[in-house]
């Protein structure tokens, strides 16, 4: 071989990666599968990690830093651990928070048997908070809608709670309102806060980096165990969970949002003489309004997306009957819960967007009726509803149906679900059934028997080599040091049955984006829509995926896939979108003149100048996808996240095996975000667009 | 009196060890000799005085560190070494307090991309500085609207910035800096973002205000033609040095240095000299028909004066005085070289 065709290999990616392949397929097929070959399985050594991590919850809660507590009971000092102290204090403050804005809509005498004795509570039936009648909430829910964006947004907002009431889903819903309404100012305060710490100090951000990758990328199953452990069953526990997954969004739009300020805005305010409060709140956050904003509106989604795992550890409201039903394989029901979910969900987003779009108009010379008038309109119809209410309660037997329709009361349209999956089942039951089997016998199948054939160092090789040629022996250590914890660790055939099902959504929905994308993202019109199509599916919480595929795919790794790749389609192909945006008129205009076809301009123009932003796409997807696989579990599969979901039942070590393997499914995805955005970086810089 | 700005050896070094190079180098600093270092040169050994009303213009290309100078004046950054006195007061050794208090008093500054808040309509845009100090929304207000009517924005108080072209915001931005009353006035680049016609008819008004106001004005420009236009007097900087600070005429006469010649080679020089700079003494056959000032432009009497054929009285403007004499051939000689 002469030294140029050395030298060429060396600086060609293509070649590197195919030498990679190539040692990649020797070592699969050389070394021998045997249970005492540490080339084929490492050894567990660090099995003991999940019990470890048991121990130090349980130590913490019951033994460390005791305090004496007065016992006003049995009148003595009782020992009680600081940190258990701690989080009992947590969990009922958001306990009572909940329950105070529960109450408020939806009627009881909790609150008042704060300030009252018990006693004197029962003797009194009147002693009660009456419920908002759902006709007043309704007039409410339009009121905020055309006070926020006009005749439309109201509609929208009135003819949601209208059939949420009509429908009978107004307890659970206003049971999940109240959730969301507590949920998404903590995630707000706290994630501001940090947001601005983060921006104020560097090194502040730089350790909050991997600590919000990780918080991101870790399935949201992972977090219930140890929440239980540490906060009980209940709505505060889901609360506390849905915090945990939707600050890290907030903090990174808050720091986003700062840090595109132009630096001579706040040179401007520092030369009007501000002082550091009052550059903080008078210039820089609401300069970064849209951002933070746009940080509350993703808050308010994660928190719509989390009221199903949330019930799993005791929130109540529509997560919790959507999942009952689930369980009980009723498909209208769970679809009638799912939709009233996404309604709400479709509404709070469209206000909070329509709210930070808002500016307020400084200069109108309002009178305090003109000012206050919807709030005038909103409070004289509560009044006058329930004063019809109360009245019409003599008229109704036992259920007043102008307060609240009672779920089993209300209209349903769940037989004709019902009625259409079994025709569906019927119909088509033998070409789904053998679809379904082709895809698990010949593709699905195979496909995972391949990865757990996979001996270690093979898959080591490949993920370092990979991580390698894109970034340097750096980039190869980290990933390789992320998977070796996994390999060391007694779950790794899980660990690769999980990459197995993540890494085939992860193709079929890159490949479905980005085709989508280029379709119909070459027109300023096609893109609009798709990327409007992108909004709509975005807003659906994760799990609602997976309701018809279930019924259509049984309980099968084929289900979960779909649901996956459905899910994660989205991401990829709105970045295709973008990216295709973000090749400049000049060059469309240069292919042009040169004479391109249609096909020439995609693969010579548009994909090598879009391909940093789709990966990007991909990155999405990964995570995407993970989640999803894991989600999986509620209905049955065998990976990381069975396990997860199992322990949720474990109470001696079920806390740490969750965390292990929740950190455990975040560090594959965290691997495959660092070989793709060395690779995107590389690419960009390449391109000179860094 | 004490010159209202007075800088002394003000050195500005970016890099970690920006502090321990400069003690090393004992005040000669080596721009490449730092880079090697790991330190690059914002500001080398400029030292200069600004007296009261009179305008600065301190003119560089891209990296020069002209605005970094402007930046250790106001002291949005701090200056690695040397002295900035304003008013007699050291500003490096100001606590932050004192520095507020100096901004919300004292100066006001105009930025390149104008930086308006966003957020903020114009009229609360320049009532800003006043609010910040604690002015009643009254006051403030009033107060603002007097400066909107100053720069002629009438009639788009309650515009926001993004609806206003890129001249209108900049006036937005003058009228904020002008907003607290301040003696010095900063001006970075201020009409380099704004298209040819706009700046000519944006330096016009400038010059209007300053005429009104009479600022201690500092004013950064990378365009010699405006700071010939503007200036009192004009520094010029290169790589972190002042090459040369003197009046405009003098340093299209006697450039300094082969950089500043390069900017001055091409300059119309009728446009920039005054009389007084190709006068000749009194001459006592000099007609009595026509006089000129000394401070006049070439360009703006030259007609003037070789239509007359005679020698001319050039006087003094504050007394009317006869200062020296001008003859047609000097003009010339200006106009056509040789």
């Amino acid at each position: 071989m002469d030294k140029n065709y050395l030298e060429t290999i060396r600086n060609s990616k293509p070649a590197q990666f195919g030498i990679l392949i190539f040692i990649f397929l020797i070592l699969y097929f050389l070394i021998p599968q045997s249970e005492n070959n540490y080339l084929w399985r490492l050894p567990s050594v660090l099995k003991g990690i999940p019990l470890a991590i048991n121990n130090v919850i349980f130590n913490a809660l019951y033994e460390w830093f005791p305090l004496k507590v007065w016992d006003p009971v049995f009148e003595m000092y009782e020992e009680k651990a600081a940190f258990r102290e701690f989080t009992k204090a947590v969990s009922q403050g958001l306990l009572f928070l909940i329950t105070v804005v529960r109450e408020l809509l939806l009627g009881g005498d909790k609150i008042i048997d704060v300030f009252v004795s018990d006693s004197w509570l029962k003797e009194n039936d009147w002693l009660s908070w009456p419920a908002l009648p759902w006709t007043a909430t309704t007039v409410g829910a339009f009121l905020l809608g055309y006070q926020l964006n006009g005749i439309r947004l109201g509609l929208l907002g009135g003819i949601g709670a209208l059939y949420i009431s009509v429908f009978g889903n107004y307890v659970p819903s206003i049971q999940t309102l109240s959730f969301v309404l507590i949920t998404t100012p903590i995630c707000f305060v706290l994630g501001l806060s940090f947001g601005i710490w983060g921006y104020l100090d560097k090194k502040v951000e730089t350790a909050l980096q991997p600590v919000l990758n990780v918080m991101q990328t870790m399935p949201q199953f992972a977090y219930l165990v140890p929440i239980i452990a540490l906060f009980g069953l209940g709505d505060h526990a889901g609360s506390i969970a849905t915090i945990i997954i939707a600050t890290p969004p907030m903090i990174r739009n808050t720091i986003l949002g700062l840090k595109r300020i132009s630096p001579e805005v706040v040179e401007a305010g520092l030369m009007s003489g501000c002082t550091k409060p009052q550059l903080l709140f008078k210039v820089l956050i609401p300069a970064a309004r849209r951002d933070i904003l746009n940080g509350v509106n993703t808050v308010i989604m994660q928190c719509l997306a989390m009221v199903v795992i949330a019930s799993f550890v005791g929130a109540k409201g529509l997560g919790l009957n959507l999942k009952i039903a689930l369980n009980s394989l009723k498909i209208g029901k769970a679809a009638e819960a799912g939709l009233c979910i996404v309604i709400i969900a479709v509404i709070l987003d469209r206000f909070t967007k329509a709210w930070a779009d808002k500016q307020k108009d400084y200069f109108e010379n309002l009178t305090f009726f003109q000012r206050y008038k919807l709030l005038i309109i909103f409070a004289i119809s509560v009044v006058i509803f329930s004063i019809i209410a109360f009245i019409s309660g003599g008229y109704f037997d036992k259920i007043n149906y102008l307060y609240v329709i009672p779920i089993e009361k209300g209209l349903t349209i769940a037989h004709y679900i019902d009625g259409a999956v079994d025709w569906v089942w019927e119909t088509f039951f033998y070409s789904l059934n053998s679809f379904n089997k082709f895809l698990l016998t010949q593709v699905l199948g195979p496909m995972k028997h391949a990865y757990l054939g996979m001996p270690v160092i093979a898959t080591f090789t490949l993920a370092m080599g990979a991580a390698y040629i894109v970034g340097n022996a750096r980039t190869a250590l980290i990933v390789g040091g992320m998977l070796l914890f996994i390999a060391l660790s007694e779950y790794w055939d899980r660990a690769l049955i999980t990459m197995y099902m993540g890494s085939f959504a992860v193709i079929m929905a890159s490949l479905n984006g980005i085709i989508l994308g280029s379709i119909f993202g070459r027109t300023e019109r096609g893109g609009r829509i798709l990327l409007s199509f992108c909004d709509f599916f975005e807003t659906f919480p994760s799990f609602v995926y997976l309701i018809p595929v279930i019924f259509l795919f049984n309980i099968t790794d084929t289900s979960v896939l779909i649901a996956a790749i459905v899910y994660a389609t989205v991401p990829a192909t709105r970045y295709t979108v973008w990216g295709l945006k973000s090749v400049p008129l000049s060059l469309h205009e240069a292919g042009t003149m040169s004479g391109v076809s249609a096909f020439q301009r995609w693969t010579n123009i548009e994909i090598p100048i879009a391909f940093p932003t789709v990966m990007l796409g991909v990155n999405q997807t990964v995570v995407f996808s993970l989640q999803m696989v894991i989600l999986g579990a509620l209905i049955g599969t065998e990976d990381l996240g069975q396990i997860i979901f199992g322990a949720l039942s474990r109470t001696k070590d079920g806390a740490g095996v969750a965390l292990t393997l929740g950190i455990f499914v975040s560090l594959i995805a965290i691997c495959v975000d660092v070989i793709v955005r060395n690779w995107a970086e590389e690419r960009k810089k390449a391109l000179g667009l860094a | 009196m004490s010159p209202t700005i007075s800088c002394d050896s003000v050195y500005k070094i970016f890099g970690a060890n920006a502090n321990k190079l400069l003690a090393d180098s004992n005040g000669s600093v080596d721009a490449k000799q730092f880079q090697d270092a790991g330190c690059i040169v914002g500001v080398n050994n400029a030292s200069f005085d600004v007296e009261k009303g009179e305008m600065l213009v301190v003119m560089g290309l891209s990296g020069s560190g002209k605005s970094t100078l402007l930046r250790c004046i106001s002291r949005l950054t701090d200056a690695t070494a040397g002295k900035i006195l304003v008013d007699g007061e050291d500003i490096c050794l100001m606590n932050n307090k004192q520095l507020v208090e100096l901004r919300r008093e004292k100066m006001g500054m105009v930025f390149q991309n104008f930086a308006l808040l966003p957020h903020k309509t114009v009229i609360e845009n320049i009532a800003f500085p006043l609010q910040v100090k604690g002015v009643s929304t009254e006051n403030s207000m009033y107060k603002a609207l007097e400066m909107v009517e100053l720069v002629g924005l009438k009639g788009r108080e309650n515009y926001f910035p993004r609806e206003l072209s890129g001249g209108q915001q900049q006036r937005v931005g003058i009228a904020r800096s002008l907003a607290v009353e301040p003696d010095i006035w900063f001006l970075d680049e201020p009409f380099s973002a704004l298209d040819p016609l706009i700046r000519k008819e944006m330096q016009d008004e400038f010059l209007r205000l300053q005429g009104v106001l009479n600022k201690t004005i500092m004013f950064v420009t990378h365009d010699f033609d405006e700071a010939l236009r503007l200036a009192d007097r004009i520094a010029i900087m290169k790589d972190g040095i002042i090459e040369q600070l003197d009046t405009p005429g003098n340093i299209v006469l006697n450039p300094a240095t082969d950089y500043v010649k390069k900017f001055t080679e091409d300059v119309p020089r009728e446009k920039v000299l005054k009389i007084e700079s190709i006068m000749d003494p009194k001459d006592t056959n000099a007609s009595d028909n026509l006089k000129v000032s000394k401070d006049d432009i070439i360009e703006s009497v030259a007609e003037k004066i070789l239509n007359s054929k005679e020698i001319i009285k050039v006087i003094d403007p504050k007394d009317s005085s006869e200062v020296g004499s001008i003859n047609p051939s000097k003009v010339i000689k200006v106009l056509f070289g040789g």
